[in-house]
């Protein structure tokens, strides 16, 4: 995060010394990009809030930790692709699972699909790709998502 | 002016109607919705230090960097050097995946091949370093490692299956209106 703002500062002084004129020209578009995304994405946030409201994490660690066998998979496989948690909780959420004696395997599912399914973002998505291949991607990564944390699962 | 205004409404009706719903729920003390409020207030703030200067680097990006290069290095032809700089790119960002969308549409829109667009996304969504670190941080190496490694063919897989399926249908990322 620092980093990220401490290059966006520098190319961005870089950027004014070497041409104002397109510096000025370059923020103009990405403001505009910005302020076009806004709407759609604070119906994405609006969503998140609500759907975390009806399953906080001390829910989601109930579920994921009932769940054996391939119950257990599914049940974690579905929570991780609707969720949309950021890493700091979802990585503490997990480690308190696998202590919790959860199956590594259910944690991974969980895990992988949470980072490469998202469908409360599929809104969001449509708007740049449309509904079918957002839905069409979406769908491939959940077959990916499932198979990396089955994989994932033998190994550890 | 009217007709401004009716675009606002229809754009942040819903919005405006959280917004409604989240004030009248402080006022009245019912627990449900102030929960919901201090649940967006988080993801609100998650989205707005990363999203601004997301856009200004995209911005940035958009003026500076020719398209002949863009269409060279990771265009269609690009071949597996391609690949290899889409993931080192998405490597390097932070971030919720939707905020990667746009970066996607800006490559497109630079001549980034269909194929290198997807398997963007999917080194975004899998192998972020200051993700990576966090996660080897809370669930260890092994567990990272063993991810990113079976993650990275998958997705470079997802790539090649869409460029596939898209062939011949004038598929193309649009920057949102």
């Amino acid at each position: 995060m620092i980093i990220l703002s401490l290059v966006t500062v520098i190319l961005l002084l870089l950027s004014f010394f070497a041409d104002r004129g397109k510096t000025w020209a370059g923020l103009k578009k990405g403001a505009k990009m910005f302020l076009n995304i806004f709407p759609a994405l604070l119906t994405v946030l609006i969503l998140v809030s609500v759907f975390l409201y009806a399953v906080p994490a001390h829910l989601l660690t109930e579920w994921l930790g009932r769940g054996t066998g391939w119950a257990g998979i599914a049940s974690a496989a579905l929570l991780g692709s609707i969720s949309l948690i950021p890493g700091f909780i979802a990585f503490p959420l997990g480690a308190i699972l696998v202590r919790n004696g959860v199956s590594y395997q259910v944690v991974a599912v969980f895990v992988t699909t949470l980072m490469m399914v998202g469908i409360l973002t599929l809104p969001l998505e449509a708007k740049y790709f449309g509904w079918k291949v957002s839905i069409l991607r979406n769908a491939l990564s959940f077959a990916g998502a499932l198979l990396v944390g089955l994989l994932m699962g033998i190994f550890l | 002016m009217k007709g401004r205004a009716i675009v606002i409404l229809k754009k942040f009706g819903f919005a405006l109607l959280f917004a409604l719903f989240i004030s009248l729920s402080w006022l009245m003390r019912y627990s449900a919705g102030m929960v919901i409020g201090r649940n967006f207030r988080m993801f609100f703030l998650e989205m707005i230090v990363f999203l601004p200067l997301m856009f200004i680097l995209i911005g940035l990006f958009d003026v500076w960097v020719p398209r002949e290069k863009i269409t060279r290095h990771v265009g269609p032809g690009s071949g597996s050097m391609g690949i290899f700089w889409v993931i080192l790119l998405a490597m390097l960002q932070a971030g919720p995946l939707y905020a990667a969308f746009p970066v996607a549409a800006m490559l497109w829109k630079k001549g980034c091949s269909v194929r290198n667009v997807f398997v963007y996304l999917g080194a975004f969504s899998t192998l972020k370093i200051p993700m990576l670190a966090f996660e080897i941080g809370f669930l260890g190496l092994k567990f990272s490692l063993l991810r990113a490694l079976f993650s990275l063919p998958v997705f470079i897989a997802i790539g090649y299956l869409l460029a596939l399926v898209l062939k011949n249908r004038r598929f193309a990322v649009k920057e949102p209106e």
